[in-house]
């Protein structure tokens, strides 16, 4: 197993798709019926299936005009609820590779970073006016720039957070966490070894 | 050796770190990986991709619970996708040689069930599992996550896991209980005092009388709920009442070194003098039996409280109120107690143990459900389904008209057939109360202690246990 493979996220660019409103929780993003699916293969297809069933068509998933997006806008504490990955993994099937929010749920944010999908924060003025941007003109290209923390739009180039360890992972590659931890060789059983309840396996 | 005073938190860290990663976080190693049927079919689907093997497969234990059905659980499930899941989890313990604790092998349950009755789960591990509420096992002084699907292919791939060092928030809570207030009433208190964001960052340490004088069973009933608090894990130091539970227990150190093992245990307590990034109190003589009214675990107050309008909460949380009383239906002002219910389900990792079904059968004994009302009781596990029949309590509950089932998780999640239907208001004795939780996109979930569970049931809408004359 080598390190040569490591995939590294500098910037992320696309059409933008709004979906406003705060504290949108995971079981709305993925109802759990579709936690049961065996493989994460057709968890896009189910993204906010509830919340656009009610709305009939007009869920900003639904509409003609973000059709295509692959950069998801939205509110404050994005993701609550699960620790699931489902959620994370059906908007990335869905076809969203970057979100841009005014703060995310700890672990959702977690699990996007362990996918390598980046989730910048904006202040409340600038969150306001990119989405403002793009539902008025959806054909825009929208970009996170992870390297320089910013994301740019017609509504300008605007400072963008993400905590410094997640970007340097996602610049460096090191957001694939499974080739990073294996790449800790024999500490691993030498940690082990060291713990009164574990043997190291036969 | 260090001096140094140190948390439980800060020890069991320290003893599980492989190495800091460039990123600042930690590589830590999970002594104990429980795994389930829903979050790990895809975790072996990518490892055996990567090509890389279970690194250690006498520490990974696995069981069937969330799609598990709790009337018939004849093979092949009469659900195509549960029966692929089931189907899935058995082939890949078969695999890699791990053991599976299915229904065949009389010990299988809800996870956060069964680790602990098996003495899986003991004072200073690091374990994790991919599912929310894994912080149950924290209730043995050990520190416990929860994990998604990608962190259970690293760990099923390397046994360990990259982690961000957490601060550690010590909530003592003073005094005693009330009679007819629970351990589920505590943590709906600590999640409405911190708020559902309160602990992000944070482990949550519970201590205090309330928490000395606390059984495992309701310790873990608190721990279960950390993540409804926003921490990332929850624990209670290891005392004398760990080390009687753990005793005699299947994994549990055998009798020969078991002494030995409970000094150790009870050495891993957090040090006096230690460090804590926050210390908060609380009143548990204050706590009242509480109920959910809302859409998440933070819109809860004391049964007798009215709930409150957009008005009267701070401004943050103005727009999260009128989006709870619109989707539930609720009038501001109104009052918790009096609402009434359609369904009534005691289960779940949170209330599934043996102490949850024997007060709410207390209560049971006290009339039948009403009319109209469906209810379920769901033992968190065969062990605690053997237990309960073996004290009569499934004649208890079927006497006065709740349906007895099988082992799982049921309608906590409702991923199995037990779901809501339409705008149906549930009594629960779950951990979540979001929009849709359990089985029906508008279906309505209130939140409570198994004994209001049952009360409610019977009165056919939420009432004040404390008023319920039970025989003792």
């Amino acid at each position: 197993m080598s390190n040569d493979t490591l995939i590294k996220i500098e910037r992320v660019e696309g059409r933008g798709c709004v979906v406003r409103g705060d504290d949108v929780d995971t079981d709305r993003i993925i109802p759990a019926r579709f936690m049961k699916e065996v493989t994460f293969d057709t968890m896009g297809e189910h993204a906010f299936e509830d919340a656009r069933l009610a709305a009939k068509g007009e869920h900003p998933l639904d509409q003609e005009r973000f059709h295509g997006a692959s950069i998801l806008v939205v509110g404050q504490n994005f993701g609550c609820g699960s620790s699931r990955e489902h959620a994370p993994q059906s908007l990335m099937r869905f076809g969203f590779n970057g979100f841009i929010g005014g703060s995310f749920a700890e672990i959702f944010f977690g699990n996007c970073t362990a996918l390598g999908l980046p989730c910048v924060t904006l202040s409340d003025a600038d969150l306001a006016s990119v989405m403002d941007s793009i539902e008025l003109d959806p054909t825009q290209s929208i970009e996170i720039d992870v390297r320089a923390s910013k994301v740019r739009s017609r509504a300008g180039e605007l400072e963008a957070g993400i905590p410094a360890g997640t970007r340097q992972m996602l610049l460096e590659g090191s957001w694939d966490a499974t080739r990073v931890l294996l790449d800790a060789g024999d500490l691993i059983e030498q940690t082990a070894a060291a713990l009164p309840y574990v043997d190291l396996p036969a | 050796m260090s001096d140094q005073a140190k948390s439980l938190f800060q020890k069991v860290w320290d003893a599980h770190t492989v190495r800091e990663l460039p990123s600042g976080q930690t590589q830590l190693f999970i002594g104990t990986h429980l795994i389930h049927e829903v979050t790990s079919p895809q975790a072996f689907a990518m490892i055996r991709e990567l090509g890389a093997p279970v690194r250690f497969p006498n520490r990974t234990f696995a069981t069937v619970d969330h799609i598990i059905p709790t009337d018939d659980q004849s093979r092949p499930f009469s659900d195509e996708l549960a029966e692929a899941m089931m189907t899935e989890l058995e082939r890949n313990c078969r695999d890699h040689g791990i053991q599976f604790f299915g229904p065949e092998s009389g010990a299988q349950g809800i996870v956060h069930v069964i680790g602990p009755e098996l003495g899986l789960t003991q004072p200073g591990m690091t374990i994790a599992c991919g599912d929310s509420h894994t912080a149950t096992h924290g209730a043995f002084g050990a520190i416990a996550f929860g994990i998604g699907t990608s962190q259970v292919r690293d760990l099923l791939a390397s046994q360990s896991m990259a982690i961000a060092p957490l601060k550690v928030r010590r909530i003592e809570v003073t005094g005693a209980l009330q009679p007819g207030v629970y351990a589920k009433d505590v943590i709906l208190a600590i999640i409405r005092e911190l708020g559902v964001n309160g602990g992000v960052g944070y482990a949550y340490e519970y201590a205090g009388p309330v928490f000395d004088a606390m059984t495992m069973e309701e310790r873990m009933t608190v721990c279960n709920m950390s993540i409804e608090g926003g921490a990332r894990c929850g624990y209670v130091n290891p005392d004398q009442t760990t080390v009687d539970y753990l005793q005699g227990r299947r994994f549990a150190p055998p009798s020969n070194v078991f002494a030995e093992k409970a000094a150790e245990w009870l050495a891993l307590a957090s040090d006096e003098g230690c460090h804590y990034d926050d210390v908060v109190t609380i009143d548990g003589s204050k706590v009242e039996p509480s109920v959910t009214w809302g859409i998440h675990p933070g819109h809860n107050l004391g049964v007798a409280e009215a709930i409150p309008g957009p008005a009267e909460v701070a401004d943050d949380d103005r727009a999260g109120v009128e989006e709870a009383l619109e989707y539930m239906d609720f009038a501001a002002g109104s009052k918790v107690a009096g609402i009434p219910i359609d369904v009534a389900f005691i289960g779940s990792c949170t209330n599934g143990r043996i102490s949850d079904l024997r007060e709410a059968a207390k209560v049971a004994k006290t009339g039948k459900v009403k009319d109209g009302v469906r209810a379920l009781v769901v033992p968190g596990s065969m062990a605690v389904q053997k237990q309960a029949i073996e004290e009569g309590l499934p004649e208890v509950f079927t006497a006065a008209g709740f349906q007895w089932r099988e082992p799982g998780c049921s309608m906590c999640l409702a991923m199995n057939p037990d779901k809501l239907q339409g705008r149906e208001v549930c009594a629960s004795s779950s951990n979540r109360n979001f929009k849709g939780r359990q089985g029906s996109p508008s279906g309505r979930t209130l939140l409570m202690s198994p004994a209001m569970v049952a009360a409610a049931a019977i009165a056919g809408e939420v009432v004040d246990v404390r008023f319920v004359s039970t025989e003792d």
